[in-house]
């Protein structure tokens, strides 16, 4: 028994022991052992239940983590990042130092880090962490530094270091915990760097903070310690890096008012009982891009449904900012108001913080129609904040001496920010980039820093700039990194590529694409096969083949999602030599290629389809023009030609059937500048004409998309990447019925098959054009097609193109998920292996979720893109008279468009310099009386087209109406007539 | 808001060690006398105590006795007090019926069962604390207990759990890491000839993965055989202190 006992006992001491500290060796199997020693960490948790957890957590401690530093002897690292010699020079460290910022500087100060002036800092891991847990988007920042080699930042893992791990004392907060560790963790650096013998010039460490309390505390244990502001202000040769400073708390009372403009937020876990409760909602605000004093928060109810959620008025938008995430409460439905159909932007001087706000929202107050209210709310908390950096220019002070101004934001749905500069005279007339530090709230405006200038306004180099910034589109030159996996030149096709490859080198294959078009990758073939059936070939370039999966140029590639597409530039999505050169299908070099090949009777009901990855000889590259003629010329009878009119006649039949099934055919305009080959600038405008060849191309590419998307289904029912386009909701429809009954035309939106067929016939007799104009607004209540993965969505439906399943297989030079989709079906015919990620449904839906929102993206960027040369255009074009119909009806404004240039603007009728006009808006019309003209959709109107330049940032096409002539309000036909010859722009 | 960070730039876990590093091991033989074999050892945080029986007459029906070998009989179960959240745990429910059957599957496999036909070998392992692998630190107790009742093997069986972050298999996973969505893989090895005794992955992995995954695996048993084959010689040169040879 005592034996027993004994064990027991001996048992009782082995568990008692294990949790005290003690030092053990670690087994390692590399064979090499340190000394480390071992902790527990314990902490309570609560749990779902409610209940509290008690989480036991092993953390080891090391002493094989070393200081990175290039002048240390005593550690054993293999490379080091911090050099030896700092070249920065400050006047209050005159002497070598490294950097150790507290986690505060690191979030608040991310922009002055990130000036290639700061270099040599230890970011401490507690530092890390913190920040990761507190802002996603600086973490990913602070990381991207840490990577960059010219910017010397050292992690130091001071959490599992020896002789820097602290334990939290009781009674002590988490965050004075941390402060304590960042502190020891500084300490050991000053005596590490202290001791170590090849250090005679005494390279030390400061530790930057704002915390008063950390500094004074740091200062005692004879710590060197800066306040940030100190710090950068003290740096001899960048006195400009003062400007990128965020403001501290401390600054923000000296630059507003005492009076208190908006309520209170909530503090986090208020609103989070709120939410649970159901007193809040959590929504994404939406700041509207045409008055500034509303918004709409979209809550997300169960499943897919959102809410829209109306804010109207600055106390109640309360200093949220477009897509911050913030928590709203619902007003009384006696509260709630209409939606105002009135355009305001906030523009002029800064206004005073005292100013009375019923002056600037009494436009508001337009008592609306009973029906016409919506759910108001408003904002009491922000859950998160969604703040980058803006593009956008300086409202410079009036007041000469003043170093405060105002910024105007390129982007209407932000707010003007106002910050604090000694450059404002050499930053008046650039574009700059400005962040936000914070909203008082007793500030009318947020305040905030500025970043970097992007150049002079209305040069094309800075607004390309500004508008691939603004709409996120990767555009820096490809890395080293990137173009190290591009294949060695001069590149020919090798024995190993023929491997699992149809030689489809005699096949007179063709390819047909618009004007100037480098990147081609698809190339089409028809033959007549021996049975009399046809042999139908689609070729697309195998860009899979030399994009290999997860290394840099394909994770680039997977990022850029998507070739951008600008007035004369393209912001390729792979590096130039894959998709002009090797991946372009260009005719009379062999080309690798990805086959579908339909066998087809010639009433184009498929027999056969083969999927193939191939070799092909472009015999001819084409543009659609060339094609149209010559299939029209019947001279012609060669291998080409015949094969083009195969084509034609089933893409001809393939087109009715589809048609038949219920697939859109819908109108936008899209215009096309005709660009002067020296200066780039627009010379001459044309809206994009549709031929046959047009539509020939396109149905055969819509055939192989979707003969793809069913291939890859059926082989991978949980990973095939795919493309739907939602229904949209009947409300979407309403402006479009109540356009069409306007004109005595009925149109029916119960399937696309109807809405088609109803739109086929809608006619108006001596209105032509009315077809079109309703085409665009069927367009306008259409929802966006989305890339989606089969197996996290059960709706797979195509509305637009009426078919049931699609993707994207046709593009893979221009667009990321024609690539995946090739991998997808390259395994699926055995043509090439898979790997991880590509059978990964979260990972590819997360995939999804980006090249969604690149695509959306770079069709703003397009729109922005053409938008500035249309008003590059009409600059050199003086005062124009054109006609144009009404597309819209406003409160206080028309949306006309222009057919012969594409072209939509506004014509206002509430001057801000004269006494507005009455005005009588009717919902229901929609109709606005101006005195005695009432306005209707479709009306024809001539309008004056000028550009309006008095706002260098927001340059706009300004409309005037000229025809219905209207005392007070339309304007004189101009004299000048259009200029008739060419015009040359003076640069 | 973001989840845990697995495995950090500088190569780092949750706990401190780096990816190929297993938790600290400490272990005791004989810690019963009244069984024919006991062993308790710690991995980490989860504690596990093993005991063996036998071998001996079968027990209960004599139909199960087979003819030219022994029939190895395991029983898995874990204390009320082994996890963060107190809860009571009845003998046989599915969780534990499976543990203790892929015990049994590892230790046929690796005891000399043919020296000992028409009779029984008893092995029972309580969890006493449970942090992660639990399936792993019951077979290294369990083979310590088997040695210590002196009954022949072919080889110690270890076992370990790894798992699958950012491209890097990570050794040895703690409670945090297993259910902080890695795809994990037990594996128990005779380490020596390099056989698997039984291999468990549950989760969804790509193939390419799985040869890379096994062989770290792999790698990992080896280095805790290594541990228990010390804890072996040492607590042999304590016996052998105590009967004074
Ligand atoms: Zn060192």
């Amino acid at each position: 028994v005592t034996a027993v006992q004994q064990r027991l006992l001996e048992i009782r001491n082995l568990m008692k022991t294990s949790r005290t500290s003690r030092y053990v060796t670690l087994s390692n199997i590399s064979e090499v052992s340190f000394v480390i020693m071992l902790k527990s960490k314990t902490f309570v948790k609560k749990t779902r239940s409610g209940g509290v957890m008690k989480i036991v957590r092993e953390h080891y401690l090391r002493d094989d983590i070393w200081c990175g530093s290039e002048a240390c002897t005593e550690c054993k690292q293999e490379s080091t990042v911090l050099q030896k010699d700092t070249c920065i020079e400050s006047s209050l460290c005159s002497y070598p130092h490294y950097l150790i910022p507290d986690t505060n500087v690191v979030l608040h100060q991310i922009d002055v880090l990130e000036d290639p002036v700061i270099r040599n800092v230890i970011v401490l891991q507690t530092v890390l962490q913190e920040v990761r847990h507190r802002s996603a988007p600086i973490y990913k920042r602070l990381k991207d530094m840490i990577h960059e080699k010219e910017k010397h930042f050292y992690t130091f893992t001071n959490e599992h270091h020896r002789d820097t791990f602290i334990e939290r004392e009781p009674g002590e907060s988490a965050n004075d915990r941390n402060d304590r560790a960042i502190r020891m963790a500084a300490k050991w650096y000053s005596q590490h760097l202290k001791t170590s013998e090849s250090n005679p010039d005494g390279l030390k460490v400061v530790l930057l903070t704002n915390d008063q309390g950390n500094k004074q505390k740091a200062e005692e244990s004879g710590l060197l310690v800066h306040k940030c502001e100190e710090y950068i202000k003290s740096l001899i040769a960048n006195p400009e890096l003062v400007d990128r400073l965020a403001l501290s708390s401390d600054d923000k009372n000296e630059i507003t008012s005492n009076k208190v403009l908006f309520p209170e937020h909530l503090p986090l876990s208020k609103i989070q009982a709120g939410i649970k409760s159901g007193s809040f909602l959590q929504g994404t605000f939406r700041a509207s891009r045409d008055n500034y004093l509303e918004a709409t928060v979209f809550v997300q109810g169960e499943g897919e449904d959102t809410t829209e959620v109306l804010i109207q008025g600055l106390q109640n938008l309360n200093r949220a900012v477009h897509q911050d995430v913030v928590a709203l409460q619902l007003l009384p439905q006696n509260q709630w108001v209409a939606p105002s159909s009135v355009v305001l932007q906030d523009e002029g001087a800064a206004k005073d913080d005292n100013v009375e706000e019923e002056e600037e929202e009494k436009v508001l107050r337009i008592s609306a129609a009973e029906a016409a209210r919506k759910p108001t709310g408003k904002i009491v908390g922000i859950i998160k904040r969604n703040w980058r950096p803006f593009c956008g220019m300086l409202n410079v002070s009036q007041i000469k001496e003043s170093t405060r101004h105002l910024f105007t934001p390129a982007d209407r749905r932000i707010p003007r920010i106002r910050i604090e500069t000694r450059q404002a005279s050499t930053l008046a007339g650039q574009r700059i980039m400005v962040a936000i530090d914070g909203w008082p709230k007793d500030s009318r405006y947020p305040n905030g820093h500025f970043v970097r200038s992007l150049g002079s306004a209305g040069e094309k180099e800075t607004e390309q700039e500004v508008l691939l910034l603004e709409h996120d589109v990767p555009h820096q030159a490809f890395s080293q990194a990137v173009l190290s996996f591009l294949p060695k030149m001069p590149w020919a096709i090798t024995p190993e590529d023929m491997v699992k490859r149809q030689d489809l080198r005699q096949l007179t294959v063709c390819s047909v694409d618009p004007p100037g078009c480098t990147d081609i990758d698809d190339a089409l073939h028809c033959r007549e096969l021996e049975n009399g059936n046809l042999e139908v070939g689609v070729h697309i370039a195998d860009v899979s083949h030399f994009i290999r999966p997860g290394n840099a140029l394909d994770k680039e590639a997977a990022n850029r999602g998507t070739t951008v597409y600008l007035c004369g530039k393209r912001i390729d999505m792979v590096p130039e030599l894959l998709s002009s050169n090797l991946c372009s299908l260009r005719s009379n070099v062999d080309r690798l290629a990805f086959s579908c090949i339909w066998e087809m009777n010639h009433e184009a009901e498929i027999l056969k389809t083969q999927f193939t990855k191939s070799v092909i000889n472009s015999k001819s590259s084409m543009t659609y023009a060339e094609a149209q003629m010559r299939i029209d010329d019947t001279t012609k009878n060669d291998d080409i030609t015949k094969s083009l009119r195969g084509l034609n006649k089933l893409a001809k039949i393939l087109k009715r059937q589809r048609i038949q099934k219920g697939a859109l055919t819908l109108s936008s305009l899209e215009v096309r500048f005709h660009m002067d080959s020296e200066t780039h600038d627009p010379i001459d405008l044309q809206t994009k004409e549709l031929m046959e060849t047009n539509s020939m191309v396109e149905e055969f590419m819509l055939l192989a998309n979707i003969s793809v998307a069913q291939k890859i289904y059926d082989e991978f029912s949980e990973c095939a990447l795919l493309r739907k386009h939602p229904a949209p909701p009947p409300s979407n429809y309403d402006i479009l019925l109540k356009a069409a009954k306007s004109k005595e035309v009925e149109i029916h939106t119960d399937s696309a098959k109807a809405l088609a067929d109803s739109l086929d016939v809608a006619r108006v007799d001596g209105f032509p054009y009315f077809n079109t104009l309703l085409r665009i607004l069927a367009t306008r209540c259409m929802m966006q097609a989305v890339y989606f993965c089969s197996g996290m969505d059960s709706d797979f439906h195509h509305y637009g193109l009426a078919s049931p399943i699609y993707t994207h297989f046709t593009s893979p030079i221009r667009r990321y998920a024609d690539i995946i989709v090739h991998r997808l079906l390259a395994v699926a015919i055995g043509a090439d292996g898979t790997y991880p990620d590509l059978m990964d449904k979260h990972k590819q839906s997360a995939l999804c979720n980006n090249l969604n929102y690149r695509h959306k993206m770079a069709q703003y960027a397009q729109r922005a893109s053409v938008a500035f040369h249309t008003q590059l255009f009409f600059k050199s074009r003086g005062i124009l008279n054109e006609e144009g119909f009404v597309l819209f009806v406003r409160k206080n404004a028309i949306i006309v468009l222009i057919p012969k240039f594409g072209l939509e603007g506004t014509v206002f009728f509430d001057p801000k310099d004269k006494t507005a006009p009455s005005l009588v808006f009717d919902e229901e019309g929609p109709t606005l009386k101006v005195e005695e003209h009432t306005f209707h959709i479709f009306d024809k109107v001539k309008v004056t087209i000028s550009l309006d330049d008095s706002n260098i940032q927001h340059q706009k096409i300004r409309m005037a109406l000229t025809d219905p002539v209207i005392p007070g309000v339309s304007v004189p036909v101009p004299d000048t007539e259009p200029q008739t010859k060419k015009p040359r722009l003076d640069r | 808001m973001a989840g845990l960070e697995l495995l950090s730039d500088q190569g780092y876990r949750l706990d401190g060690r780096k990816a190929s590093e297993l938790r600290k091991v400490q272990a005791r033989m004989g810690v019963f006398a009244q069984a024919d074999g006991s062993a308790y050892l710690e991995q980490g945080n989860t504690k596990a105590l093993a005991v063996v029986y036998g071998p001996h007459e079968i027990r209960g029906s004599r139909s199960r006795a087979l003819h030219d070998r022994a029939v190895i009989n395991c029983q898995y179960s874990m204390a009320t007090f082994s996890t963060a959240e107190r809860k009571r745990r009845p003998h046989g429910d599915r969780k534990s019926t499976e543990m203790s059957l892929h015990l049994k599957q590892t230790f046929e496999a690796a005891v000399m069962t043919q020296l000992y036909p028409r009779s029984q070998i008893d092995i029972y392992v309580k969890i006493l604390q449970s942090d992660g692998g639990n399936y792993s630190v019951c077979v290294n107790a369990a083979t310590l207990a088997v040695i210590d009742a002196g009954i022949p093997m072919r080889d110690y069986v270890c076992a370990c759990t790894v798992g699958f972050v950012d491209e890097t298999p990570l050794a040895d996973l703690c409670y945090a890491e297993e259910s902080g969505g890695v795809s994990s893989l037990a594996l128990a090895l005779l380490p020596r000839g390099g056989q698997i005794a039984l291999l468990q992955m549950d989760a969804r992995l790509h193939q390419d993965h799985l040869e890379t995954l096994i062989e770290a695996a792999m790698t990992a048993c080896k280095g805790v055989s290594k541990v228990l084959d010390e804890v072996v010689r040492q607590h042999l040169q304590e016996v052998s202190v105590l009967t004074g040879e």
